[in-house]
């Protein structure tokens, strides 16, 4: 049985602790988190050991692994702490707000051996995957073009700092919480750009962070990419990502749902037609055991767990892909902050 | 419970096969007269159960039947909460205390804040509690003989192994608003070990069912066994996995599972209504005559 302890238990980390607590090879065996409100509330219902401070709980709680889901400014302590107490380490998007600190994290998980991962479930999401398979396999020719987008309603009228996703400083902010889900899910169908031509921050609502991302990047092929992302569009119930990627012989528009693919005359491939082709998240994506909010997040503990247990720093989403997705966040805000 | 019942996810924007649809549905519908079109046309046809999240537009499709009781005098809405979007959304934009706040009136919320741990068992229901409360307050006059807990609440409080707040719900639909308590999930098997554990037999719940197996978590075999055995009243939904299956062979699939009481479905159109309700009937009426069935088979 491997024992689990949870710090932070927001919104991420609750949800977390659900998909954890319902798979049999796993024992949630601590969480912590600073507000009294909730570890008391969770220790009253589900028994759970409670831990206002971390360290204590890495240090007392015999984990085999950790989640940390606190405000991105503290990723960087948490990781590190559990790490070089040779825990395997879970961490939400994005790593840290300092992409050196994420390259730290990446190197110490490597040479510790330890299973390291980052919440960037859009991964694990069927669809997606079989996008970037096509493109790996040429089936659109040399992309020249990927468009990536993510809107959603989540700030939608002014107000204060209520929480720390409204405070630049604590990982606040369009562009760590909206558009690195973006820019990481480009990094995995096209490997990271090399440079980023232009990048804006807008903000619509919001006082300290911004509320929209616009930014254009080139890839080390010659390709453009265009980042667009705004979590203040109230014409989106929900969060919505797509990537629409274009090269000589066809284009790909896929979001969770389904995956489009227009293909030339000549560049079919095995179950892809000339024209178009449509495959639904029905029959990408593999069931899960227990499923909340999406097969994804269930997906990804799955396979974090694998790794653990195989003991290998090896897999998908690994601190050193997040450190790449970190760098293009970094340049992005340098970029829009000087509002070039 | 009536066997066909009317679901809402078209009148709100929610397609799980296509973004470009479900957005276009939320333009088609996008005032409270253009949904109630449809919901007279499934009425008309003898639907007489619109199963429904608390969106604050359906708030305003039980002022209009409440208006008219001899325009629709055995509407009944099956509410099913909450309208998770609108505290996922919140959470997000100023944290859970202050989302509880919004939404939860009078207080509760200071007094976990402040409360003695040994209080707290109490207040996770009363707070609970609250959140129905208000959410029941638009259907308030309205027939609502049953009340769902959406899938990703249910689903949430059985990873969270807080089984015993289900048990609390069902208590306080029915002393409350006099109603049985429903259960949505994605995980329907582990659902009903869970309800029985806290004293829930034959609960009603509503899962996906669909032949191929789309978001049934545990896997075809075990729904299959677990309706088989009658341990619950089991409303069908997703049938048509979103448009994945055609809708003969999806309905008369799931028509023909051993266990299945009741089936939701939405449409836009009373067309698609009455063909949809025709194909339900028909698949159960030719369940209805085993005998035949089995002797033509010999």
């Amino acid at each position: 049985m491997t024992r689990v302890g949870l710090i932070g238990a927001g919104k991420m980390g609750i949800s977390h602790c659900a998909i954890l607590g319902a798979n049999p090879r796993l024992s949630v065996a601590a969480v912590c988190d600073s507000t009294t409100y909730l570890t008391s509330a969770l220790r009253k219902h589900t028994g759970i050991p409670t831990f206002k401070d971390y360290r204590k709980m890495i240090d007392e709680a015999q984990l085999d692994c950790v989640f940390v889901a606190t405000p991105t400014s503290t990723h960087f302590d948490a990781a590190r702490y559990a790490l070089e107490r040779k825990l395997h380490v879970f961490v939400e998007k994005p790593l840290c707000l300092d992409p050196a600190q994420s390259k730290d994290l990446a190197e110490l998980a490597r040479s510790e051996r330890r299973a390291n991962q980052v919440g960037y479930h859009n991964r694990f999401i069927g669809t997606f995957r079989e996008a970037r398979r096509l493109v790996q396999a040429g089936a659109l020719g040399e992309v020249y073009h990927v468009g990536g987008s993510a809107f959603g309603q989540v700030v939608t009228r002014p107000k204060t700092g209520l929480t720390w996703r409204s405070r630049k400083a604590e990982g606040g902010g369009c562009l760590h919480d909206y558009a690195s889900h973006v820019v990481d899910l480009m990094n995995f169908v096209m490997g990271p750009p090399e440079q980023v031509l232009a990048a804006q921050l807008l903000s619509i609502h919001s006082k300290d962070v911004e509320d929209a991302v616009y930014a254009q990047f080139r890839y080390p092929s010659g390709a453009v990419g265009q980042l667009e992302t705004n979590w203040s569009d109230e014409t989106y119930r929900k969060m919505s990502t797509t990537l629409v990627v274009t090269g000589p012989k066809g284009k790909i528009i896929v979001d969770r749902q389904e995956l489009r693919i227009h293909l030339r005359p000549g560049a079919e491939l095995e179950g892809y037609a000339a024209g178009w082709t449509i495959r639904y998240i029905t029959d990408l994506q593999a069931p899960v055991a227990f499923y909340l909010r999406g097969e994804e997040y269930s997906a990804q503990i799955d396979a974090f767990v694998e790794a653990v247990e195989r003991g290998t720093a090896e897999h998908e989403n690994s601190f050193a892909s997040a450190y790449q997705t970190d760098l293009v966040i970094d340049i992005i805000q340098k970029a829009g902050r000087r509002g070039s | 419970m009536d066997r066909i019942l009317f679901g809402d996810n078209q009148f709100f924007g929610v397609n799980h096969m296509s973004e470009e649809k479900a957005r276009a549905q939320a333009m088609k519908f996008r005032d409270t007269r253009s949904i109630m079109r449809v919901l007279d046309a499934a009425y008309d046809e003898g639907i007489k159960v619109f199963m429904c999240t608390t969106h604050d537009r359906v708030g305003e499709v039980a002022d209009i039947v409440r208006a008219h009781p001899k325009r629709y005098p055995d509407f009944e809405f099956y509410p099913c909460m909450p309208y998770a979007h609108k505290y996922a959304n919140s959470v997000g934009e100023v944290g859970i205390l202050e989302t509880l706040r919004r939404f939860a009136p009078g207080g509760v919320v200071e007094t976990i804040v402040k409360g003695a741990v040994s209080a707290l068992t109490q207040d996770l229901v009363r707070l609970m509690e609250l959140l129905v409360d208000a959410e029941m307050k638009r259907f308030r006059g309205a027939r609502t003989p049953i009340v769902f807990v959406q899938n990703v609440v249910t689903d949430l409080v059985l990873g969270l192994k807080l089984d015993h707040v289900l048990a609390s719900f069902a208590a306080h639909v029915r002393e409350r608003y006099a109603a049985e308590a429903g259960f949505i999930t994605m995980n329907l098997p582990l659902l009903v070990d869970r309800l029985e554990r806290v004293g829930i037999t034959n609960p009603i719940v509503c899962a996906n069912i669909n032949k191929i197996g789309f978001r049934m978590s545990g896997g075809v075999d075990a729904y299959r066994e677990l309706l088989r055995s009658r341990r619950c009243r089991a409303i069908a939904m997703s049938v048509l996995a979103s448009g994945a299956i055609p809708p003969r062979e999806a309905i008369e699939w799931v028509c023909g599972l051993e266990g299945v009481h009741s089936i939701v479905f939405g449409a836009s159109s009373q067309e698609n209504i009455r063909q949809t309700k025709a194909l339900i009937e028909s698949a159960w009426d030719l369940r209805s005559a085993p005998g035949l069935r089995r002797s033509a088979a010999e």
